[in-house]
């Protein structure tokens, strides 16, 4: 008896540790964000005055032409990188699959843009992307082309596209990759006997098979399309104007360049709920608990 | 060799898809690594070479922007950088391999919603928790290094968590239990039995770790000031909206660069299995 009461503290002594420190660093600070987001907190006064605001700031919020500005441009950027990553991504690894020479080389290659600083990813991309220094324009410039690349809208947000899809196709090749190497090829095998050609193997075996990867690596790309801000910030600072203002980009800068908390507050619960939902999604397709359960 | 080289040259005309494939495979490599190559060299030019004739990968290299760099505070921000990133990685692997071996290997009360609540959490955009963070931190006094390494922490256990929870589950109970048997508990079991055999998750759960608060930026760019500053963060102040010295800022930006390239190269298996544990069933 008294050693079953023992054990039932076991556990939470191997878990207490990190609750505490999740409690402090992510739980707390996300219910202070909802308190927050019903405050109005203007920095630099002292004492800092707190008004409550209610839900006024997210009628605020959501009338500020700035606010839905940012959210078009993370809306059109999120779509375009996800869904352009996804095609040469997928495609490639369909292309690529079977035994090369030195792959494991180019795998390595490949996981190099994740694993670096996003500062050095951006700082990279706005020499490379320089109108004058730049690599591209001097390579551009014996067709008698200068395009003024980031002082441009419709360009920047272009290279800033460019970028993305540079630093995170990898990661897509690299889990379709994985997926295709854990296909069953005895279908594939069947279907070639059958006489099927290679573009129907891949799109009536191949691609269903690999749907339930495909799904949880376009959710991944999505949640950190709509979350990062720091390639940007380094890059452009989300100009010229606000055409590569990302949303959490000007989450950052409402609070700490124009200090304005609870608005900022305001819009981190917007992103939260977005992201959150999505997450849910990654659940539904893939819970670690339920797998190890069947396994 | 094994059946699927056959195959392939059966269905795709031999010899030259296989080129075709080894061609479109290198241009690949080339395109990931030329902005990493021109970041590089850049760090080795003038300001003069940079601006006068253009890009080029040919030219006299010079230490210079090297030396400016370290001659200035930036030695200092390599230290705090090391400092943040070694101890929260640390941190994050302790803490988080005994949450998950208690998440595999035990039921009790608030498992679910701890696993609920840290699976939802993996996902918590960083941007968020800038805001409360400031305020909090602020209020409790906890700033600079300390501060810092505590977000980190916090930021990288539900990845590190399930991550490691996916290795400990691959470990079978049977090992436990028959040592049971002979007397061994819960926390010898822990420490004798299960975490030796952790060595590759827990490589993968570091090397991730050490990324993120080597790498990190807003969060340290609210919480240092110019003492406690990280690497990032200090590249970035060195970013100017005209007249930018891009030899020096890639020569930081290559410092930067370092630590996570060799880990790269040193464990791309790990990284690659990290990577793919999400979606792929072992």
């Amino acid at each position: 008896m008294n050693q079953a009461g023992q054990r039932r503290w076991i556990p939470y002594l191997f878990a207490l540790p990190a609750i505490l420190v999740m409690a402090i660093g992510l739980f707390y600070p996300i219910i202070e964000t909802l308190r927050l987001s019903a405050y109005e907190v203007r920095l630099g006064e002292a004492p800092e005055p707190q008004l409550f605001r209610g839900l006024q700031l997210f009628a605020e919020v959501l009338g500020d032409a700035s606010v839905r500005q940012s959210m078009l441009v993370t809306l059109k950027f999120a779509a375009v990188v996800v869904a352009i990553e996804l095609a040469i991504g997928i495609g490639l690894a369909l292309l690529l699959e079977g035994k090369i020479p030195g792959m494991s080389a180019l795998r390595t290659i490949f996981v190099l843009p994740m694993m670096i600083a996003p500062v050095c990813v951006g700082l990279i991309w706005r020499y490379m992307f320089d109108t004058n220094a730049g690599p591209i324009n001097t390579w551009l410039a014996p067709f008698g082309w200068k395009p003024v690349w980031l002082a441009d809208s419709s360009l920047a947000f272009f290279a800033v596209c460019i970028t993305d899809i540079w630093q995170f196709t990898p990661f897509v090749f690299i889990m379709a990759l994985a997926g295709l190497q854990g296909l069953d090829s005895s279908l594939v095998e069947a279907a070639r006997i059958d006489g099927a050609r290679l573009w129907q193997v891949i799109w009536h075996i191949k691609l269903p098979l690999l749907m339930p990867i495909l799904m949880i690596t376009l959710l991944m790309r999505l949640i950190d399309a709509l979350r990062g801000l720091e390639v940007v910030y380094a890059m452009t600072n989300g100009g010229p104007g606000l055409s590569t203002e990302l949303f959490p980009l000007h989450i950052y800068k409402s609070a700490f360049v124009t200090q304005r908390m609870g608005h900022s507050a305001a819009l981190s619960v917007c992103l939260l709920a977005v992201t959150t939902a999505l997450s849910v999604a990654l659940l539904v397709l893939n819970n670690p608990l339920k797998r190890g359960a069947t396994a | 060799m094994t059946n699927a080289a056959p195959t392939l040259r059966r269905a795709d005309g031999g010899g030259l898809a296989r080129i075709g494939q080894l061609s479109i495979a290198w241009l690949l490599a080339a395109l990931v690594l030329i902005p990493l190559a021109v970041m590089l060299v850049t760090s080795f030019k003038t300001q003069r070479q940079i601006f006068e004739q253009g890009f080029s990968f040919l030219f006299m290299p010079t230490l210079e922007n090297y030396r400016t760099i370290l001659e200035g505070r930036f030695l200092g921000y390599v230290g705090n950088s090391i400092v943040v990133g070694v101890v929260a990685t640390l941190l994050t692997l302790a803490l988080g391999t005994m949450c998950a071996y208690a998440l595999s290997r035990f039921t009790f009360m608030g498992r679910t919603s701890l696993a609920m609540g840290t699976l939802l959490l993996r996902t918590i955009p960083p941007a968020v928790l800038a805001v409360p963070i400031y305020f909090i931190w602020n209020s409790i006094g906890l700033q600079g290094l300390n501060g810092l390494i505590l977000v980190y922490v916090a930021l990288n256990l539900p990845f590190t968590i399930w991550l490691l929870y996916g290795f400990i589950e691959q470990v079978p109970r049977e090992l436990e239990e028959s040592a049971a048997v002979d007397g061994c508990g819960p926390f010898r079991g822990f420490f004798v039995l299960i975490l030796p055999l952790l060595k590759p998750g827990l490589a993968a759960a570091g090397i991730f770790t050490f990324r993120i608060a080597w790498n990190e930026l807003v969060l340290a760019s609210i919480l240092t000031n110019r003492t406690s500053r990280t690497l990032p963060y200090a590249v970035f102040l060195t970013i100017k909206d005209t007249g930018i010295d891009w030899g020096e800022l890639m020569a930081a930006g290559v410092l930067v660069a370092i630590p996570p390239l060799l880990f790269t190269f040193v464990a791309a298996r790990q990284i690659i299995a990290g990577l793919t544990s999400g979606a792929v069933k072992g």
